[in-house]
């Protein structure tokens, strides 16, 4: 298979039936992630899809890949190892807010740190889809559910200004509902040297369904969210009339004209972590798109390179030399 | 001893069997190192040797206290040792404390060399003591060797330029010159480990080597002593090349060798734990072996990892202590499921919780065995001495690949950081196991098993051969499945696969006769100390025979058998009878005394062969 020339969605489908409800966002993700595969000749026998555990984790039984599917929360630490044991292979790591945000917080972030280079699909339902219901560590102040009967107290984390806190290299935000959308941030994310983190907003339609309505529906998307494209002006509105500048520390509305072109490869994260503070500025719109994309040494080749170093500079290591070093005496 | 000297004449030269001494001070004063170079020494010296470090988890306890103080036992011979020895002949006390903490331990009429320039009021205060020992006639029942070290270190230095406290931290060397004097040991080795360790600080290598100097001429020139020892050369050690090892180093070496003979490549996940940091700091020096070590976030991250680079077709390997193997349980759990090898080195040490980070304590083992959710079976082995240790290490290497399974190998503190001389193999004569990666789509199915119960293993990256693998529980074809007979099946097929394992092992060893009325079964770093107990009771006419447990789980076909031609079998551990428990419910008609020491040290000789004799008078 991997020497045909060219592949098809369909050739990245597994056999397995897929589980999700009826109606969950997770599948067209899911088809998105089969199309960005084919389209980019990705060769199956090279890439592994990795997971922790929720509804989201079960993404890998669907790919025709490699896949393994982990425990919960600790998908970074395992791709980390499959990642530096073989630096060849293509590495996708599935997650949900769960997984990743909260018990897998340690390992979510340290990854970032490491700037493993593997994506990093995180599905954002804001709940706990696969325990049936509860509130999630992005679930909304207020947020009522089995757990939280009188609304979550808990302040939820943003999980794009967690990333850039992490020092992630590259951090982008997609939407389950627009496939073009999608499409466009993983291919970004691919190319991504490093870490690459992608939050994608996923309808929930049993325990949230359409929570985020409010911003993204069709008819109010274009005034409630903005989308942060590197290189070009920051404009959104339903005319594309209004845009977003920064003045300061703040972000402020201005008109499409006098918007402020968006970099995402700034040395500091400092901009990126003011745009994806607008989430809870309602006055703002919401991003979506990329707040970060920057260079830096990837963990998996810089560990591997040691290994060569020392491999170059003092030859390969001779298991008998090894043994009969230090101080040896005889005994006859 | 009753010749007197007279001033510049040869002393006499006694010769001695065997000398267990103690080096104890502060644990700022150097007293690892110090016993590490008499250690060093003597077995270049031909002698036979076993070591105990004892020292506090604290990096610097307030100095002088009780809690500070840092100890390493030493017992060198001409005979055939098993033992760092009981009881001290000499002690070595840098300051009251050491004294104080020590001297129980100390043989009636033993040898003491203190440091009395550390036996000012406030150090008496330090150490909690009202009076001084060295006034008070507590140590009247010894033969006690003031000097004021602190003084002649500062003397013998007063030539360089060194401050006053950097001539002061030279004290553990003259120390060691003194009783390089007594032990007429040469000062070589350690002059020339001086020169390498202080390479780029020639001011220090110059004073601790001045140092030495002056505490060996210290014997001749004070008349501080009546008199020289010496410890031959022994012949009881086998013909060949020696070496010093700790278990840590040889746990080290034992992966690297493991996964040649495997042909992988060794990754190891880790985080830094006492007592198990040394072996991640060993391993991260040896990338010219190919040796991958990462530091992860948590115990957690490190074993996800290491089994993580098993996925990918490496030798996934995790060190750490109790603590950690809890933390990496669930997550154990998956390599058993996934059927992925793995090997989890536990280097135990006292609990629970963080229990005594420095002491030694066998108490991991029903952790090990059992202590993961689920149907979870895996293989457990224990190295008995460091230089088993790399052995050992080999053979959980071996059963991880042959087996696609996680194995666990347990040492503990005592065999970490004890040294001994190490024969060193010949590594033509280890067998390898060559690992066969599936790569023929033909025919093959994910968990389709061998005659041995064991499953292909795929490399990502093979052509044609995708396949996806987790921790819910799957069918042959390794599709998730949730039938009952499925799950019945594959529990049963773990559970012999794990069970196979034992068809592996060479017969069960019996030291000494094959049926009797008690036989010692120990297991782990006691094996030295069982070793001796055992000859002792031998000597004194009680008939007891020994065997030595390295595979904790599964248990050996035979043992059941063996154990039926006694009427008794003695299980010490340092635990509360863990390994006990598991052989009466393994074997309940079998006659199993367990014999628990939980102090942090190891048992004393002489608490087995008292145990042995009391057993066999009732
Ligand atoms: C150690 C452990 N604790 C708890 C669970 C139960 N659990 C499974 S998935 C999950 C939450 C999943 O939420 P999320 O990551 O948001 O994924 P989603 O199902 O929403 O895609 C929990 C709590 C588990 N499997 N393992
Ligand atoms: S519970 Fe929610 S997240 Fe899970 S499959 Fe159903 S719709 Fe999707
Ligand atoms: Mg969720």
């Amino acid at each position: 298979m991997s020497n045909q020339a060219t592949l098809t969605k369909k050739d990245f489908q597994s056999d397995q039936e897929v589980r999700w409800c009826p109606g969950c966002g997770d599948y067209v993700i899911l088809s998105a992630i089969q199309k960005h595969m084919a389209e980019v000749g990705a060769d199956p026998s090279n890439v592994v899809f990795v997971s922790g555990i929720g509804c989201s984790s079960r993404f890998p039984y669907y790919m025709n890949t490699y896949g393994f599917h982990t425990i919960h929360g600790r998908a970074p630490a395992f791709a980390t190892g499959i990642k530096v044991a073989n630096p060849e292979l293509d590495v996708w790591l599935i997650t949900g807010d769960g997984d990743a945000m909260s018990i897998g917080g340690n390992h979510f972030i340290h990854a970032l740190r490491r700037n493993i280079n593997m994506n990093v699909l995180m599905f954002n339902n804001q709940i706990y889809g696969l325990t049936k219901g509860q509130y999630s560590p992005t679930s909304p102040e207020g947020k009522r559910t089995k757990t939280s009967p009188m609304g979550a107290i808990d302040r939820p984390f943003n999980p794009i200004s967690l990333a850039l806190g992490a020092n992630s290299t590259f951090a982008a935000r997609t939407l389950d509902t627009d496939s073009k959308h999608m499409a466009a941030i993983f291919s970004a994310a691919h190319k991504h040297q490093g870490t690459a983190f992608v939050e994608i907003l996923q309808n929930c339609v049993i325990f949230n369904k359409d929570f985020y309505n409010d911003t993204v529906a069709k008819d109010v998307r274009a005034e409630k969210t903005i989308d942060l494209i590197p290189g070009e002006k920051m404009i959104f509105g339903s005319e594309r009339e209004k845009g977003l500048r920064v003045n300061g520390w703040n972000v402020e509305v201005c008109s499409a004209e006098e918007s402020d072109v968006w970099d995402a490869g700034t040395e500091s994260s400092a901009p990126a972590f003011l745009m994806s503070q607008m989430d809870d500025d309602p006055n703002l719109p919401m991003p979506l798109g990329i707040f970060r994309s920057v260079d830096a040494t990837c963990y998996d080749k810089a560990v591997n390179g040691q290994v060569e170093e020392a491999l170059a500079k003092e030859g390969p290591g001779d298991l008998k030399e090894l043994i009969w070093s230090g101080n040896c005496w005889e005994i006859d | 001893m009753t010749t007197i000297q007279q001033p510049g004449s040869e002393l006499p030269l006694q010769q001695l069997e065997n000398v267990v001494i103690r080096f104890a001070g502060d644990s700022g004063d150097g007293m690892q190192i110090t016993g590490n170079q008499f250690t060093m020494t003597s077995a270049l010296a031909g002698n036979d040797l076993a070591t105990l470090p004892d020292f506090p988890a604290e990096i610097r306890a307030p100095v002088g206290t009780r809690p500070g103080v840092s100890g390493f036992q030493l017992q060198f011979s001409a005979n055939d040792i098993h033992t760092p020895g009981d009881a001290p002949d000499v002690l070595v006390a840098m300051n009251p404390a050491a004294l104080a903490v020590n001297l129980s331990t100390l043989k009636p009429g033993g040898l003491i060399v203190v440091n009395t320039g550390s036996f000012k009021a406030t150090d008496l205060r330090k150490a909690k003591l009202e009076t001084n020992p060295l006034e008070d006639g507590s140590l009247d029942a010894f033969r006690v060797i003031p000097v004021d070290i602190n003084q002649r270190v500062l003397d013998a230095l007063s030539d360089s330029e060194l401050s006053k406290k950097d001539k002061a931290r030279c004290k553990n060397f003259y120390t060691l010159g003194l009783m390089y004097w007594v032990y007429s040991r040469p000062l070589e080795t350690t002059m020339d480990w001086l020169a390498t360790k202080f390479a780029k600080k020639p001011d220090l290598v110059s004073a601790n080597q001045t140092a030495l100097q002056a505490g060996y001429n210290a014997g001749d020139i004070h008349e501080l002593f009546q008199g020289r020892y010496e410890v031959p050369k022994t012949d009881a050690l086998p013909a060949g090349t020696y070496r010093n090892i700790n278990g840590n180093q040889a746990v080290a070496l034992g992966v690297v060798a493991g996964a040649q003979l495997a042909g992988l490549r060794p990754v190891l996940g880790s985080y830094p734990i006492t007592p198990a940091s040394t072996i991640l700091e060993e391993l991260a020096g040896l990338k010219r072996f190919g040796v991958i070590t990462m530091q992860l976030e948590d115990e957690i991250a490190a074993v996800c990892a290491a089994i993580g680079a098993s996925f990918t077709g490496c030798l996934g390997v995790t060190s750490t202590s109790g603590p950690g193997m809890a933390l990496k349980g669930e997550a154990m759990g998956l390599a058993v499921s996934a059927e992925l090898p793995l090997l989890i080195l536990d280097i135990q040490r006292a609990g629970p919780s963080t229990g005594m980070p420095t002491k030694v304590e066998q108490s991991d083992l029903l952790q090990a065995v059992f202590g993961r959710n689920g149907d979870t079976p895996m293989p457990v082995l224990a190295a008995s001495s460091p230089a088993d240790a790399l052995e050992v290490t080999i053979d959980a290497c071996r059963i991880a690949v042959e087996f696609m399974t996680p194995v666990i190998f347990l040492s503990d503190n005592f065999i970490a950081n004890g040294s001994e001389p190490w024969l060193l193999p010949d590594l033509d004569t280890l067998k390898e196991f060559p690992v066969e990666f599936a790569t023929n789509p033909e025919g093959h199915r994910t968990y389709m098993r061998d005659e041995k119960g064991s499953r292909p293993w795929v490399k990502p990256g093979t052509p044609d051969m995708a396949f996806r693998i987790g921790g819910l529980e799957k069918d042959t074809d390794g599709n998730i499945s949730y039938d009952p007979d499925n799950h019945q099946s594959m529990t049963d097929q773990r559970h012999q696969k794990v069970q196979n394992v034992a068809n592996t092992y060479p017969p069960t060893e019996v030291v000494g006769e094959t049926k009797g009325d008690l036989v010692v079964l120990g297991w782990g770093s006691s094996k030295g100390i069982i070793t001796q107990s055992v000859i002792d009771s031998l000597q004194a006419g009680r008939k007891v025979s020994r065997i030595h447990l390295r595979n904790i789980w599964p248990l050996p076909n035979d043992l059941d058998e063996i154990l039926t031609g006694f009427k008794a079998i003695l299980v010490p551990e340092m635990n509360v009878g863990q390994l006990a428990r598991v052989l009466r419910s393994e074997m309940p008609h079998q006659n199993f005394i367990s014999y628990s020491k939980v102090t942090g040290q190891p048992f004393l000789v002489s608490e087995i062969t008292e145990k042995i004799a009391t057993i066999l008078e009732n």
